[in-house]
């Protein structure tokens, strides 16, 4: 019987290198997916105990770790969370990570491959691993005041440095509170993210970044350009200003704001961009074609993503239009849909020579010993139009705030140029308010855009100049020192 | 040397090595301790209370069992008992270290404790009571009748416990609750030796030759169609994957090794087939089960176990997270079914490994033992119950390691539950005793013919076997046995 022993034995042995190879399979080679899986408890349980890193703006923390006696060593803060939500996120037990937390995780967390070192000296000085801080572009101060400057209106603002792309201001309200997100009392967290999420206002949508909607009239900026560019005009071109255009192809006539006149049968670019003529832009729109406008919309950053690290939504400018469709797209109507964040890009491009700069929000990235592990390089994104003709199209702007609809965003001291928009996107809502500016207008520091959603004064009142303007102003006031 | 000083008379004394015996079992209950120690220093922040009194018990119930072992059946293998006692220690160190989870802590440990005074009494009664397996092959019918009983015993109404986590193998009686299954492993182990001894050579007859395999004969085909259709009783009707596969696994294994026909195995092979698929599409326990071990995060709330239970050996890595420093209790059943796998959280791959090594010791000392028995009685249980050890722990660990769809089978003396405990323990008591058979000096001494040829035998060549090989005598002089295995000295041609 010893032969069929002497099997069984290799089966045995067979079967036990069967668990071994099995056990190395998944302990080994499966582990980092295992640990990685959403559904992973334990994972999840010591990402969220960790000593992460901060979320700078300036000198001040707006994200930070503090020590806590439960279960999860350490508690995540955010000072100001409500104004700054937008750009931090949130960091949850049940609810994951949005924002820069989510974005930069793995540096806040310190598990990312540019802090292995670091994590090493660590586990050998038996020091608990602290995770790298990131350094952002954000100035309290602009922040502050784009913040406080909306008040209680839905909407937001966005500004940026047009020479570098670095963003200054984020701001979008309704807001939430992260810290209630991120409380270790995993219920009442989760009662808070419910509320929010449940919340008709979307408190916890980025409306700067990730929504995008009509922009309206801050669009005849890109038609502008389009037209110093590609069509031949310049800011003295008379061009036709009816009091209103048969839309082709339709029975339906476009009119002025209001129904009023553009002050006569031809004014000049420059009057018609004062006065956010719709005809005339119409009409200029139609002259240089669907291809031109969407080009040039594509340069200013129209059709693509920016800013990943907070997932920022693309602009739209609709394809395969026909010529009614092409009239409304340049004066920002129709399918035509953008950021606060693509405004204020477009603007920045004017500011800067026509330099169109991808914009951040992340300029360093710093290990626990304050070395510097990356630092944001700015980039040129685009050049949507020469210097010369950004220079003309800067000067229309100063003449809309001098002259034109953005009067209330004019500062003493400071040239400001700007562009006021109000879009109708449903007749049976409010509008929506917009102002773009720029400033000082010799030599600009700052890019904004504001968007105001669903301003609570009567429907008429509405416009981007009497709503969003003051908040660009306040914005402006607090970047540039005087 | 005896054989030098008195050539007509040959004493073979082969080393019985208790003393290397009790050092194992010394170090054994030492690193049991040690763990038991660090579990309380990692989870409460300082050594157990009790330290004192459980370095008494994890010292004192071994050193019985060994010290038993020395007075009655001295000649037994010196590696099982202490395989076995780490083993034992580590689960319940394991045990332990989950009922501090909970706040108050629960108790589990304590009860495993009593059932493993109660384990190892019995292998003591085993081993001193019993002490040689030969009799025990006069009551095949008896304990094969009490094995299947037991076996089915599940099924009766008034002591079932119904269904228990989709498997009805519970009884319980009064308080208490058992899983008969585990005692009726060794009483059907001890049944089917004793009958194939009997009847292997019917059984070995060939019938008709298929692909260059001899098939036994169709009327010798009864009593593994029995057997079959018992195990499949207890897959349909007990819903219970892992111990019809126990079951069915020992006896075709044990039906090869006794006729030596490969055709048993194919035959054998092929009826599991049949009984997997007809289980599989008869009982919707099983294609649950299959359909979790193939895709456990297709439905997570089906396969939360499983799911957790990879978190849990992923989360331990190559070394694990320590003792008490890994999160065992986010599995559900992590101190029973789920044991191996709160090993590999806090001990990591090293440590699971050492503890399948550690199996996979005493199932080679138990196979090492059937092949040097001379008897084929003893033969065929060594092997029986070491390859149903081995089964066991291959179904158990595979199945929650996600090897094998899982089958609720236990993990021998680890995972926590009573019957399992005593029913291993027996079975250690078991192999020791046939150990000590198998090593123990036969004809210690022999007429020894000067003039003769001495042939040098190892144990377990019997040579009047095919396989017997003469070891040269070069080898050395008799009685010097230098290795743990005694030497016998035969005489050809030396009888008078």
């Amino acid at each position: 019987m010893n032969k069929p022993i002497r099997r069984v034995s290799i089966l045995v042995m067979a079967l036990f290198a069967l668990l071994l190879a099995n056990g190395t399979y998944i302990m080994v080679f499966e582990q980092s997916s295992l640990n990685a899986n959403q559904l992973n408890r334990r994972a999840r349980d010591e990402d969220f105990a960790q000593n992460r890193g901060s979320i700078l703006a300036g000198d001040t923390a707006i994200a930070y770790s503090k020590p806590s006696n439960d279960r999860f060593k350490y508690q995540r803060v955010y000072p100001d969370g409500k104004m700054y939500a937008p750009i931090t996120g949130f960091f949850s037990y049940d609810h994951g990570t949005t924002g820069l937390e989510n974005s930069y995780n793995t540096q806040l967390a310190g598990t990312d491959d540019s802090l292995f070192v670091r994590r090493m000296v660590d586990l050998v000085t038996n020091q608990p691993p602290q995770g790298a801080s990131i350094q952002t572009t954000i100035n309290p101060a602009v922040q502050k005041a784009a913040y406080n400057a909306l008040g209680d209106q839905k909407g937001a603002a966005v500004a940026i440095d047009p020479k570098t792309g670095a963003i200054l201001a984020m701001v979008s309200k309704p807001s939430f509170d992260p810290n209630t997100v991120a409380s270790h009392d995993i219920e009442s967290a989760n009662k808070a993210y419910t509320k929010a999420v449940k919340d008709p206002d979307n408190p916890m949508s980025n409306r700067a970044a990730r929504e995008i909607y009509p922009p309206g009239s801050t669009f005849k900026l890109v038609t502008t350009a389009a037209a110093l560019e590609k069509g031949g005009l310049t800011p003295d071109s008379k061009v036709a200003s009816p009091n209103r255009l048969l839309l082709p192809g339709t029975s339906t006539y476009l009119s002025n704001e209001n129904g009023e006149s553009c002050g006569g049968a031809k004014i000049t670019m420059t009057q018609a961009l004062d006065v956010s003529c719709n005809t005339a832009y119409a009409g200029i729109g139609l002259k240089l074609g669907a291809d031109t406008l969407s080009n040039e919309a594509g340069k200013f950053g129209f059709g693509s993503r920016h800013l990943s690290d907070l997932g920022a939504a693309a602009s739209v400018f609709p394809d395969d239009i026909n010529e009614s469709q092409l009239a409304l797209c340049s004066i920002g109507q129709y399918e035509v849909a953008a950021s606060p964040l693509q405004m204020a890009m477009v603007s920045a491009a004017i500011a800067n020579d026509g330099v169109l700069m991808d914009p951040y929000i992340v300029s360093e990235v710093r290990s626990p010993d304050l070395q510097v592990l990356s630092r944001t390089k700015p980039q040129e994104l685009d050049r949507p139009l020469s210097a010369d003709n950004a220079n003309k199209l800067k000067q229309m702007m100063v003449s809309v705030v001098q002259n034109g609809t953005g009067t209330a965003a004019q500062i003493p001291g400071i040239g400001v140029g700007g562009k006021t928009g109000t879009a109708q996107s449903d007749p049976t809502r409010k509008p929506y308010a917009w102002f773009t500016a720029i400033a000082p207008s010799d030599d600009p520091q700052i890019a904004v855009a504001v968007f105001i959603e669903d301003a609570n004064i009567p429907r008429e009142d509405i416009a981007g100049g009497a709503l969003a303007a003051p908040v660009a102003k306040a914005m402006i006031e607090a970047a540039v020192k005087k | 040397m005896s054989a030098t000083d008195n050539p007509a008379m040959v004493t073979v004394v082969p080393r019985k090595r208790r003393t290397v015996e009790m050092f194992l079992v010394l170090f054994a209950s030492a690193l049991s301790l040690a763990a038991y120690a660090q579990v309380d220093l990692n989870v409460q922040g300082h050594l157990p209370t009790n330290l004192t009194l459980v370095a008494v018990i994890a010292f004192v119930l071994p050193l019985l069992a060994h010290a038993a072992i020395r007075w009655r059946v001295p000649y037994a293998d010196p590696v099982i008992l202490p395989c076995a006692t780490l083993l034992n220690g580590l689960g319940l160190t394991m045990i332990h270290r989950i009922d501090l989870i909970n706040d108050p802590p629960s108790t589990g440990a304590t009860q495993q404790l009593l059932w493993t005074v109660l384990g190892i009494a019995l292998l003591i009664v085993v081993v001193a009571v019993i002490r040689d397996h030969r009799p025990l092959q006069g009551f095949t019918y008896t304990l094969g009748l009490v094995g299947l009983v037991l076996l089915l015993l599940p099924l009766v109404p008034g002591i079932s416990s119904g269904d228990v986590g989709g498997a009805q193998i519970w009884i319980h009686l009064g308080p208490l609750s058992f899983q008969p299954a585990e005692v009726s492993k060794v009483l059907l182990a001890i049944a089917f030796a004793s009958y194939l001894v009997e009847k292997r050579d019917v059984l070995a007859l060939a019938g008709w030759r298929v692909l260059g395999i001899d098939l036994p004969r169709a009327r010798d085909l009864g009593p593994i169609l029995l057997v079959w259709l018992t195990t499949l009783a207890v897959l349909v009707f007990q819903n219970d994957l892992g111990t019809s596969l126990l079951f069915f696994g020992l006896f075709v294994t044990m039906l090869y090794v006794s006729t030596q026909r490969p055709g048993w195995a194919v035959i054998g092979l092929v009826l599991f087939a049949a009984g997997a698929v007809f289980g599989y599409f008869a009982r919707g326990h099983v294609r649950i089960r299959v359909a979790i071990w193939l895709h456990p995060f297709a439905n997570i709330n089906e396969s939360y176990q499983l799911i957790q239970a990879q978190f849990g050996l992923a989360w331990g890595g190559l070394l694990g997270r320590g003792l008490g420093e890994g999160r065992p209790g986010l599995t559900p059943l992590a101190r029973s079914d789920f044991i191996a796998t709160s090993l590999g959280e806090e001990l990591g791959m090293a440590g699971l490994f050492a503890v399948i090594m550690i199996y996979g010791l005493i199932v080679s000392r138990g196979l090492r033992t059937a092949l040097a028995c001379r008897e084929p009685f003893g033969k065929l249980l060594a092997a029986g119950l070491s390859f149903s050890f081995a089964l066991q722990v291959f179904l158990i660990i595979g199945g929650v390691t996600r090897l094998l769809p899982l089958t609720g089978l236990t993990t021998p003396f680890m995972s926590q539950g009573g019957s399992s405990m005593i029913a291993n323990w027996v079975v250690i008591g078991l192999l020791l005793i046939i150990s000590h058979q198998v090593r123990r000096p036969v004809a210690t001494t022999q007429d020894v013919d000067p003039g003769g040829e001495l042939i040098f035998e190892r144990p377990g060549q019997v040579s009047d076997s095919e396989e017997t090989q003469a070891i040269p005598a070069t080898r050395g002089t008799g009685g010097t046995a230098d290795d743990d295995q005694p030497t016998q000295i035969h005489v050809r041609g030396g009888h008078r």
